[in-house]
């Protein structure tokens, strides 16, 4: 066959050559798939680690530990709290992420806001969610302007523990 | 009977014979899983125990560096009102950031439903977040080869490898992927990787007062919460698209999705 019909072919293999050089060197070495095979799981495995490697920011202070941490330098307020109404919030949860407290941040922010409050005591008539259970109030009605801690102890909101 | 008739029954016996017993067995998923070890993480929510406090969706903001004031969100709460009339309304004001301070519903574009206490039939929340499907579509469009499926059964995304593109975002059936503001790549729920890693949990599960969000190893079958997955009945989300979500529900109805 002539010279001119076989030209193009060289050209489209010598590109096809030209882009696995350019891959070669171009995709990391550690590319590869894991056991969900190539679809699912075409990845630098370099990746993993650098997720790993996220800084923690929340503090084991959960249910589970019971706010064993924070126990250590605020006894006071860990025991005055009632186990199982404000007790089964982990500390964090209003007070923010301890990450290396006390040395980083010294001092955690005290949120005082109605909104922190709101979040479960507003009322709404959810029969068929756990909802139901917690006292709820009107906010527009229920003292407005006012912050919830003056009158109501966050740790141990029981009235008669006042 | 002549010659062929007989070595055609014969054979169709010594076949038949020759089934074992055990291929007729049932499988126990559990036996299954044992013989394969490892880890799976799956997810477990409980949505008989939701308040909609919204403490998990603000933990799980400022653990993974994803701004307050964004409007997106790797988790969410979703708020759904079933009205004495009929009608169905679902909101997630700020993906339930603040969580749910008003009882009137947000209809979106600064319109409000006001349901009357009395009104009110059915009404719960459900937390939703990525469902770390076993056949991701997300991972499947990826152009790039950024995000994928790791062996422990997370989804992740490589954010020095995605262009932000946005197919996988297009993808992703349940939502739960957005394009992040301050990084400018694709990203999603990690399963706090940084944390499950190190034996801690979540920050959302860890924030959650109240048990509605759980997280196991779904091959450990002496973890409590693969116990529950195991033998309550629980759904997933949208199981029709045959993504086989890792994120079970415990209390769904037909109208979340």
């Amino acid at each position: 066959m002539k010279n001119h019909v076989w030209r193009p072919l060289y050209v489209v293999l010598a590109l096809v050559a030209a882009i696995l050089v350019f891959r070669y060197f171009y995709v990391p070495r550690d590319f590869g798939s894991g056991k969900y095979g190539f679809m699912y799981s075409f990845h630098r495995q370099a990746d993993e680690e650098q997720w790993q490697n996220m800084p923690v920011k929340y503090r084991n202070t959960g249910r589970e530990q019971m706010h064993e941490s924070c126990r250590e330098c605020h006894e006071e307020e860990v025991a005055g709290r009632s186990k199982e109404l404000h007790g089964i919030i982990p500390c964090e949860d209003c007070h923010g992420p301890a990450l290396n407290h006390p040395d980083d941040p010294e001092t955690l922010p005290l949120d005082r806001s109605r909104d922190l409050c709101l979040r479960c005591h507003t009322s709404l008539p959810y029969i068929t969610s756990d909802r139901q259970r917690i006292p709820g109030i009107d906010a527009r009605e229920h003292n407005p302007g006012s912050e919830c801690v003056e009158c109501h102890n966050p740790h141990n909101p029981r009235l008669e523990d006042m | 009977m002549n010659r062929r008739d007989f070595l055609k029954g014969a054979i169709v016996v010594i076949a038949g014979a020759s089934v074992p017993l055990s291929a007729l067995e049932f499988f126990d998923p559990r036996e299954v899983l044992a013989v394969n070890p490892g880890i799976h993480w799956a997810f477990l929510v409980d949505t008989y125990k939701c308040v909609g406090c919204g403490f998990c969706v603000k933990a799980c903001k400022i653990e993974n560096d994803v701004p307050l004031e964004a409007q997106v969100t790797r988790t969410w709460v979703e708020r759904y009102v079933y009205a004495s009339d009929g009608h169905q309304y679902v909101d997630s004001p700020d993906g339930a950031l603040q969580g749910f301070p008003e009882p009137r519903i947000d209809m979106g574009l600064g319109e409000f439903k006001e349901i009357e206490p009395g009104n009110v039939g059915k009404a719960f929340f459900v937390p939703k977040l990525c469902n770390h499907c076993d056949t991701p579509p997300c991972t499947q469009v990826c152009p790039v080869g950024a995000t994928y499926k790791n062996d422990e059964g997370v989804v992740l995304v490589d954010r020095s490898w995605c262009i932000g593109c946005g197919y996988c975002i297009m993808a992703c059936p349940y939502g739960a992927r957005y394009f992040h503001p301050v990084y400018k790549v694709a990203d999603k729920c990690t399963l706090c990787y940084h944390r499950i890693t190190k034996g801690l949990q979540p920050a959302c599960v860890e924030a959650c007062p109240f048990g509605a969000r759980q997280i196991c190893n779904i091959r450990d079958s002496n973890d409590p919460v693969t116990r529950i997955i195991m033998k309550e009945r629980v759904g997933v989300l949208k199981e029709e698209f045959g993504t086989r979500p890792q994120a079970f529900y415990i209390g769904l109805t037909a109208e979340v999705r």
